[in-house]
């Protein structure tokens, strides 16, 4: 519903505060605002997060979306696309490089789902 | 591989080894040399940064021993022809002028594009942002910088549904700043919410750990409100929001950039609305940065009342903090801007910056006093008002769910016509994910939950050491793919140009090198209506194809019309067909002295017709000007308004060698006409063998002056040296001539 501009009563409760007082509360504002979504971030995570980890492993992002993908359709995005290569590769003795790409020619998943109990936590 | 600055940039050699190629650095980079005062040419400069090597300077310059200030704010250009092969060239004429934040706006729809495009294929309005491209980019810019002896930071923007990986390429990459904000996605792209923040968190993490600045997208809340002046204490609760939340995640203030935009244009009291906004805002954050934008919002197609507006804009970054001074080609009202107005744009900023150096010794604003003090703290109060309403109701994603944003209203007024998005729709909605007890990420730059001491508790602050380095740490690791696409490429557009890159013809351009436009601007004395539709008619007639009006505008309604047309001409000019006249030699000051001393020479000048104009004569011969009196010839200067006859009888009387005639008032050919006069006098009276007749002024031109009788003519630019060797090499051609 439209709203006249009421400010004249809504500022009642900043009147006595000095513009230092002010600006002070605006960022205890912005703080509380953003608290709660910095929080969810720190919990969640994204494809694009998880494919951008992989390129940090030395992926391209071709390969990178092959196998993020790949974790989405077995439910496996929660532990983390970059820790699902970086465990099969040990287990396997291989770079990490070698796990990816064996991961991209469909191999190796049988191993994914042992090592992760087929993302039950 | 050095750039030469006569050799044009080679974009063969950029695209040579490619795939190999490595930036130089990382990180932004501010001015050198600001916050102290500097002595350029003949001036004492209170608020500039250290000069270029190489720059083009203002068109005045050469009136000031050709200097070229460089104000103490870094400069922007917005580049956007969706073709990164010509953008390169551009990137070079920007920066020769002063431009040292290159800002490569993305083609439409990436936002949209899950995964990093790839290759390099044209793009609307923008390029693909691809590693291919932006890679050649920075190569490019990586031997633009050290061409004009300054860094250079390349930018574009880390947003969309693949925000995270790009912030990865830009830092892989070497790219220096970037657009990141994810209120942005969510209000103007319709990316979920939730996905929007979350991926945010970790593009800003990825950004904070290669020191690339952030520019927020806040002054898009001004762009597209109804009333933008409305918006202020909104705009401010965005830049908090987007700074709040950079900083929680791991991003240093002084690489947080407020994207702000003065609100109004004029005929708007543009500045009195405008000025406490600025210093409100520059107030609440005085730890962050301003990138001051450009007004964009009330462009029309005139880039003159553009370019008005943002020199107000710019009196605004004068007076308050402009750390960034971000510029808006005049020409974007009316197309995707052109080379020449990226230039143009860069050469306002640094002109007003110039001018305006030091006001703030002498020009203070009235902080604490009346309306200015006022607004300032109304301001802020309605911005806190806003924060405490988005608490109240829950939250920030219950705000925007309520449609608390980009309303036209002045909060606390609501008008109800802001923009609402749901948390559970948009694009990308339910792609975000908890993470599991064991999740886990060898990664460097990564935000938020990271299970490493599952495998190693010492590795906790450097997990990408469980896989011995990722790419931040080892460059080599990353993959380059090249092109994707075997019709939409950079090898087919550069095959298409062959002939123009690799021969000596040429087509004139503005956006893409062959595009043949061209622009004509013309007045036609009729309605507007009839002016438009009889344009593109001249403009066919002209040749040209694609004929478009692009701008026209009132003079009065029936007395005629202002049209500017564009349109492409079709044909190539050889320019090793083209008869160009050598370049006038000069003497040297020696040469000259050296000839009048042994052989005196006598001249007089004059001022003819009814012209009271003296400053030319007065520059060519006057010692002080470094007139022709100074190599020891003798001149009789005769004054203004002086008839062709006194002239003439003058010369005669004295045994002068030359007549040196000023003429500036051009009406109706009268400077031709008095040149035929004197020469048939000179004639008449049997001296015209035996005399030098040169004419001078500002309309002056060199072939319509030897038409009427002239041996010479001089126009705009001319200089004593200039004239006083014609007088001696014409002479000694006389005496040969004997």
């Amino acid at each position: 519903m439209s709203r006249v501009d009421d400010f004249q009563v809504r500022r009642k409760h900043l009147a006595n505060l000095t513009e230092e007082e002010l600006e002070n509360r605006f960022w205890k504002l912005a703080e509380r605002i953003v608290e709660p979504i910095v929080e969810l971030s720190r919990k969640n995570t994204s494809p694009s997060i998880e494919r951008s980890v992989l390129l940090r492993m030395g992926f391209s992002s071709i390969e990178a979306k092959t196998i993020v993908d790949c974790i989405l359709d077995r439910g496996l995005i929660g532990k983390g696309a970059g820790h699902i290569v970086y465990r099969v590769a040990k287990e396997k003795d291989l770079s990490t490089r070698e796990a990816g790409l064996k991961l991209i020619d469909g191999e190796l998943w049988d191993d994914v789902l042992a090592i992760f109990k087929g993302g039950a936590n | 591989m050095d750039l030469k600055p006569n050799e044009k940039l080679n974009i063969d050699n950029i695209l040579k080894d490619i795939d190999k190629y490595k930036p130089k650095r990382r990180g932004w980079h501010w001015r050198e040399g600001t916050g102290e005062k500097r002595q350029i040419g003949k001036f004492e400069y209170y608020d500039q940064s250290k000069c270029l090597d190489n720059s083009q300077p203002l068109p005045a310059a050469k009136y000031f021993n050709n200097i070229d200030p460089q104000s103490k704010s870094v400069i922007t250009t917005e580049i956007a022809s969706g073709r990164f092969e010509d953008d390169i060239r551009r990137m070079r004429m920007a920066a020769w002028h002063g431009a040292d934040h290159i800002m490569v706006i993305r083609t439409a729809g990436q936002s949209h594009f899950e995964s990093l495009i790839e290759g390099t294929p044209q793009g609307v309005g923008g390029i693909p942002i691809s590693r291919k491209q932006v890679r050649a980019q920075r190569k490019a810019l990586d031997l633009i910088e050290d061409e004009v002896g300054r860094p250079i930071n390349y930018h574009s923007y880390v947003s969309g549904v693949a925000g995270p990986e790009i912030a990865v390429m830009f830092a892989e990459e070497g790219v220096n700043g970037a657009h990141q904000d994810p209120q942005y996605n969510v209000l103007y792209r319709n990316i979920n919410m939730i996905r929007s923040f979350v991926d945010a968190a970790e593009a800003k993490s990825i950004m904070a750990w290669a020191d690339i600045a952030q520019i927020d997208g806040a002054h898009n809340a001004n762009a597209t409100a109804r009333e933008a002046w409305k918006v202020m204490p909104e705009l401010m609760v965005q830049h908090g929001i987007n700074s709040m939340f950079s900083v929680k995640v791991g991003m240093k203030k002084k690489n947080i950039c407020l994207s702000t935009v003065p609100p109004t244009a004029p005929p708007a009291p543009s500045m009195r609305l405008d000025l406490p906004y600025a210093v409100a805002l520059r107030e609440l954050f005085s730890e962050y940065k301003m990138r001051a934008q450009m007004n964009t919002k009330y462009m029309e197609s005139s880039p003159r009342e553009a370019t008005v507006t943002h020199v107000l804009n710019l009196l605004i970054s004068q007076l308050t903090r402009a750390d960034i001074q971000s510029t808006i080609t005049p020409d974007e009202g009316r197309n995707v801007p052109w080379h020449i107005y990226n230039v143009e744009a860069v050469d306002t900023a640094k002109q007003a910056f110039a001018g305006m150096d030091g006001l703030g010794e002498m020009v203070e604003i009235k902080r604490d006093q009346g309306e200015l003090a006022d607004t300032i703290r109304e301001l802020k109060e309605r911005a806190i008002l806003f924060m405490e309403e988005i608490l109240e109701i829950g939250g920030y994603f219950s705000a925007v769910e309520a449609g608390f944003f980009v309303d036209s209203g002045y909060n606390p007024e609501r008008n109800c016509d802001g923009i609402i998005r749901k948390s559970d729709t948009g694009v990308g909605e339910g792609t975000v994910y908890e993470r599991d007890i064991d999740y886990m990420a060898p990664v460097t730059g990564h935000f938020g939950y990271n299970n490493i001491a599952q495998y190693d508790e010492n590795l906790i602050d450097h997990p990408a050491a469980l896989i011995g380095g990722g790419t931040f740490e080892d460059p080599s690791k990353i993959i380059f793919i090249d092109e994707l696409d075997e019709n939409d490429n950079v090898n087919i557009r550069l095959e298409e140009v062959e002939e123009l890159r690799t021969t000596s013809k040429i087509k004139p351009e503005m956006e893409w090198l062959g595009d043949g436009i061209i622009l004509t601007t013309l007045f036609l004395p009729t309605d507007i209506r009839t002016a438009e539709f009889a344009a593109i008619e001249i403009g066919k007639k002209m040749g040209l194809e694609d004929v478009e009006v692009i701008h026209k505008e009132i003079m009065q309604q029936a007395e005629g019309t202002r049209i500017e047309l564009k349109g492409r001409f079709v044909y190539t000019i050889d320019t090793k067909d083209l008869i160009i006249p050598p370049t006038p030699k000069i003497l040297t000051e020696d040469e000259i002295r050296e000839e009048i001393k042994s052989k005196p020479m006598k001249i007089v000048a004059a001022t003819v017709g009814e012209d009271e104009h003296s400053v030319g004569i007065r520059e060519i011969i006057d010692i002080k000007h470094g007139g022709i009196e100074k190599y020891g010839i003798e001149c009789h200067i005769l004054g203004t308004s002086v008839p062709v006859e006194k002239l003439v009888d003058a010369a005669i009387e004295l045994n002068a060698d030359a007549i040196l005639s000023s003429t500036i008032i051009s009406h109706d050919d009268i400077h031709y006409k008095n040149m035929k006069k004197l020469h048939d006098l000179c004639i008449e009276k049997g001296i015209r063998d035996k005399i030098m007749l040169l004419a001078g002024g500002t309309q002056v031109s060199n072939e319509l002056a030897v038409e009427s009788g002239m041996d010479a003519g001089f126009g705009r630019g001319t200089n004593g040296a200039h004239v006083a060797t014609f007088l001696v090499e014409k002479r000694r051609e006389m005496s040969h001539e004997d």
